[in-house]
This record gives structure tokens, C-alpha cells and sequence, in this order.
């Protein structure tokens, strides 16, 4: 084994590089010339891409020291992040522009949380996992609090620091328990260790509590999600579409690595808090997403709601039940996108599209429009024949699986209950008078991604082998797992 | 030389873990106290790591607790640096008047 093999860490590598370029391209720059940043960082996205690609494996290597992890989950995951970086990007171009926050350092944080989440996806030890972690929420952070002269987005950024920097205070505090119990720092000797122990030991449950909670803060699971829809509302809805989808990925990937990949003894008491879990972040995400005016709030409630079913495949302890969550977490984060790219479309120079009233009438102005928000909110919501509904049908089959079908019922409840405001907006959308007649100005590429975007939720009715290859992807990519 | 016994330092960590997790939750006055809880927390599992690896002989948890001081520096330095443009905005740093955002 060579461990020092820089190739295939090639795309991290690439990534980190170009980030540091454009900072300093940035430098050299005019404001007109500042369209240049945008493509630099596309073209560092596609590049990435193309790094991944050729270094494609199925077979899982351990490289630099047993530090970082190289299989099909991670090239997988990392493609799809690029993918959804790329769009968010696009999608921000024009909004950030108008807001006066087209700087290099939106696209530079922005590739440096990439960083973070490459990291993050390939850590096969706690000390990377850890520093791809930081590196991330740090980026974040600082995102949030981009947009510097309003007083939301600071107050915003301030409180998803603190409540951030708690996490990873209780992650830390929760490795440094594994650590002393196992005397090791890579995941897969705590990994041997533990399996040589009692699953019962206390201080290894002490520790997982940490860990799990620590892993609820940064997914936003319920009672673990205050700083959600205040970093959702207070955010640039820009900053808004980053946080509430790539991230979400890589919160999957940390998921794999630590409790399956290094815990994966100790899951019959993992499993147990993921359950209290799941049913708090379905209820309570479900039910206060009812009571929101604001859209950006709603969705942050709802999105709170998909990590609860996002979990019941994690908690299912299966092979079934990973590729259901990963199947979940990517349909979610490109809902998610198409959802705040709605909230970016409607909104404009001087005003923000945040009020769920302002979907008023959408119809009447745009019918096209109209149909996109409708296909993501149907999808959301999981009706058939959509892609949301095969997300939560899978994720529901596992916990079915595994003989828990008291948990199946309830989360399908709580779907009920949530169809309730996706349905709302619908609503307003065809059945209520517009207010406000202004036209719709979007850029082509904005309009060919949300149309995209939207419309591949209902691919799988037009199209069968589409879902069928791509629960086959996530299937690879859990497979390749040890 | 009698040695201090490792569940001293772990005791030590533990209460100082507590008493900033409790000093972020019940502080309701300034948020510079909030950035202070935050570095008690991260130099609680400092001693934590230390005592470990001090216990078992192995060197890999001092080379974390390294890593870990860095990133406090790095962390302190965004904490700041959002309170300051939060004071510009907002003229105050008390926890609660930081109240705009709810519901």
C-alpha cells in the first residue's frame, strides 16, 4: 500500500488550488470584469469532475496514513456535490450580482466549503473527519454573514456560530471518550477495538451520545435544529440554497463513515436515538412548517422534516436502508435547490420574494413557472409519481424491513400532515389572484436549470430505467463500503 | 513521585465542559462571553486528550489537541469578526436583543 499517493486525493488537491487562484485573481479584477470569477469557478467545478472520473475505483484504498478513504461512495458523493455546487452557483449569479455581494469571496468560501465536504466524505479517521468538518462550518459561517450591512444575516450568522461551535464541542468531547476507550484514532481500529468489546460498555455510550448529537446539530434534527430556520430566513436566500443542500450531502457521507463505518457495533443503541430522533424531526418539523408566512422559513421546517425520514433509512441498520437515505439525501438536496431557486426566480432588485403570499397568482404571470413550483412541491410532499414519493417510499420499505412497522405508520402520518402546506402553496399559486404583475426577468441558463431541475423529479414516469439507474448508483456506492 | 491518577484530569475536563455548555445556555447578556464559553469547551477536550494519550502512550492524541488549538485560533477569529459587523448593524452585543429572527 503506498501511502503517500497524492492521486487520489488529486480532486481535493485541484479544488483547494483553485480556490487559492481565484482569491487572487479576484485581486486583479474591475467589478465589470468580475463575470470571469463566475466562470473560473465553474470551470474549477467541471475540472473537479473530470479528476474524479479518471480516478475512479471500485475497489476501496486507504491512503496518506490510513487518513483518507478512497471508494465508489466517496467518488459518487463527490460528483453529486459538484453537480449541485454548479447549480447553486448558477442559480446565485444574477441574485448575488443585484445585491451587490458578487465578490470573489462568495465563490471562494463557497469552494472551500467543497473542500471541507471532500474531506469529510473521504475521512477514514477521526482527525480528517474532524478538520473536513471545520473546514466547512467555518466557510459557512462566514457565508451567512456575507451579505454584511443587514442586520438578519449577521444576527443570523452569530447564532449558527455558536450553536455550530457547540457541535463540534460535543463531537470533540464525544471522540475524545472513543479515544480513551479504544486508543486509537482511525476509524477503523476503534472500529476492531469496539467489536472486541461489550457494546454495553458506558463510556463508549457516554461518547456515541456526543457523537450523535453532535451529528443532529449539523444535520438540523429536532431538538438539535433552533439555528435552522433562523439561518434559512436571516441568510441571502444565495447562501440560503448552499447551506440547505450540499452540506446535507456531506452530513450523509459523515453518517456512513462514523456510525456505520466505525460504530457499526454499537448500533442497537445508535438505533435507538435515531428513532427518538426521527419521529421529533418529522413531528415537529411537519407541524410548525404549517404555521410559517415566510417561504424560506417554511422550507427551512421542511427540510428539518426530510432529516427525520432521512434517518429512518440510517436507523435501519441495512444495506436497504443506506441506499434509501442516500437515495433520500440527494433527491432532498436537488428539491431543496429547485425550491430556493423558485424563492431567487421571483425575487428581484429591491425586493425579496421571502412571503408566501408573494407566490399569490403565480399562474396568471407565469404558467410555466407555475408548473415548476407545483412539480417541486408535489415531489416534496412525495405524491406519485414523482421522485420524492420513491425517496420516502424506500426509506419507508426498509424500516418496514426491519420489522418496525408502528415506525412506518407514523412517518407516513406526519407525511400526511405535511402535504398539507406544500399543498397551500399550490394553492395560492392556482387558485388565488396575483397582487403584484410584474414580469419574471430570469437569465437563460437560470431558466434551462430550474426547468431541468424541476422537471427531473417527474422522470421517472417518462422515463422507468431513470430511477431504476439511479437507485442502482446508490446501490454501487453502499456496496463498495467495507 | 505518586502520579495524578487519570480520572482526576477527566473529572477536571468534565466540569470544565459543563460549566461552559452552562455558561452558553444561561448567559443572557453578552455574546463575547458566549465566544469565551465556546474556547472552554474546545480547551476542556483538550485536557481530555492529553490525559489520554499521556495514560495509554500513544502520540496521536497530542498531535489532535494541536489540530484542535488551531482551529479554536481560526474559529475565534470568524466569531469575531461576526460580532463586530453584528455591533455595526445592531449597536449592541446582548444576547437578547439578538431577537429578530423567530418563529
Amino acid at each position: 500500500m503506498n501511502t503517500m499517493n497524492l492521486s487520489l486525493a488529486l480532486p481535493e488537491i485541484f479544488v483547494a488550488f483553485m480556490a487559492c487562484l481565484i482569491l487572487v485573481v479576484d485581486l486583479f479584477l474591475s467589478t465589470r470584469q468580475r463575470i470571469f470569477i463566475y466562470f473560473l469557478a465553474q470551470v474549477t467545478l467541471i475540472g473537479a469532475a473530470v479528476l474524479t472520473v479518471q480516478g475512479m475505483t471500485s475497489n476501496s484504498v486507504t491512503v496518506f496514513s490510513g487518513m483518507f478513504i478512497h471508494d465508489a461512495m466517496s467518488d459518487i458523493l463527490k460528483l453529486a456535490i459538484y453537480l449541485i455546487v454548479f447549480i447553486v452557483f448558477a442559480y446565485s449569479r444574477d441574485y448575488i450580482r443585484e445585491r451587490n455581494m458578487f465578490r470573489g469571496e462568495f465563490f471562494v468560501l463557497a469552494l472551500f466549503a467543497m473542500t471541507g465536504m471532500m474531506v469529510m466524505i473521504s475521512a477514514a479517521h477521526l482527525l480528517s473527519l474532524y478538520m473536513g468538518l471545520e473546514l466547512l462550518s467555518l466557510c459557512l459561517y462566514a457565508m451567512v454573514a456575507l451579505q454584511r450591512d443587514s442586520g438578519k444575516a449577521t444576527e443570523a450568522a452569530m447564532k449558527y456560530f455558536v450553536l455550530g461551535a457547540i457541535a463540534s464541542g460535543l463531537l470533540l468531547y464525544g471522540m475524545s471518550m472513543l479515544y480513551g476507550v479504544t486508543g486509537d484514532l482511525s476509524i477503523v481500529a476503534v472500529k476492531q477495538k469496539i467489536a472486541t468489546m461489550s457494546p454495553d460498555d458506558i463510556i463508549l455510550i457516554f461518547g456515541l451520545v456526543f457523537i450523535v448529537a453532535a451529528l443532529a446539530f449539523k444535520l438540523g434534527v429536532v431538538p438539535f435544529h433552533m439555528w435552522v430556520p433562523d439561518v434559512y430566513h436571516g441568510a441571502p436566500t444565495a447562501v440560503a440554497l448552499f447551506v440547505s443542500t450540499a452540506p446535507k450531502v456531506a452530513g450523509f457521507a459523515i453518517f456512513m463513515r462514523l456510525l456505520v463505518g466505525g460504530l457499526i457495533d454499537m448500533s442497537p443503541s445508535w438505533q435507538d436515538m435515531l428513532i427518538v430522533l426521527a419521529i421529533l424531526s418529522m413531528g415537529i418539523g411537519n407541524l410548525v412548517a404549517i404555521a410559517q408566512t415566510n417561504i424560506k422559513r417554511m422550507l427551512a421546517y421542511s427540510g428539518i422534516a426530510h432529516m427525520g425520514f432521512f434517518l429512518l433509512g440510517i436507523l435501519s441498520v441495512s444495506k436497504t436502508g443506506y441506499t434509501a437515505s442516500m437515495f433520500y439525501i440527494l433527491v432532498y438536496a436537488f428539491m431543496t435547490l429547485g425550491a430556493f431557486g423558485m424563492v431567487i426566480l421571483m425575487s428581484r432588485h429591491g425586493f425579496e420574494a421571502e412571503n408566501i403570499e408573494d407566490f399569490k397568482g403565480l399562474n396568471q404571470r407565469n404558467s410555466w413557472y407555475a408548473l415548476l413550483m407545483l412539480l417541486l412541491m408535489i415531489s416534496m410532499a412525495g405524491v406519485p409519481p414523482t421522485l420524492g414519493f420513491y425517496a420516502k417510499l424506500m426509506v419507508i420499505q426498509s424500516v418496514i424491513d426491519t420489522g418496525m412497522v408502528w415506525l412506518a405508520v407514523v412517518s407516513v402520518l406526519f407525511a400526511v400532515i405535511g402535504a398539507f402546506y406544500y399543498l397551500r402553496i399550490i394553492k395560492l399559486m392556482y387558485f388565488d389572484d396575483a397582487k403584484d404583475h410584474s414580469p419574471i426577468h430570469a437569465s437563460m441558463d437560470m431558466r434551462i436549470l430550474i426547468s431541468f431541475n424541476a422537471l427531473i423529479l417527474i422522470a421517472g414516469v417518462l422515463y422507468k430505467p431513470f430511477i431504476d439507474s439511479f437507485v442502482g448508483i446508490c446501490k454501487v456506492a453502499i456496496a463498495g463500503l467495507s | 513521585m505518586e502520579t495524578v491518577p487519570l480520572h482526576y484530569y477527566l473529572i477536571l475536563a468534565a466540569i470544565l465542559f459543563s460549566i461552559s455548555v452552562m455558561g452558553i445556555f444561561l448567559n443572557r447578556k453578552n455574546v463575547v462571553i458566549l465566544l469565551m464559553c465556546i474556547e472552554l469547551m474546545l480547551l476542556a477536550v483538550n485536557i481530555n486528550f492529553v490525559a489520554f494519550s499521556n495514560y495509554l502512550g500513544d502520540l496521536s492524541g497530542q498531535v489532535f489537541v494541536f489540530f484542535i488549538l488551531t482551529v479554536a485560533a481560526a474559529e475565534a477569529a470568524i466569531g469575531l469578526a461576526i460580532l463586530i459587523v453584528l455591533f455595526r448593524n445592531r449597536q449592541t452585543i446582548n444576547v437578547e436583543e439578538l431577537d429578530a429572527l423567530k418563529g
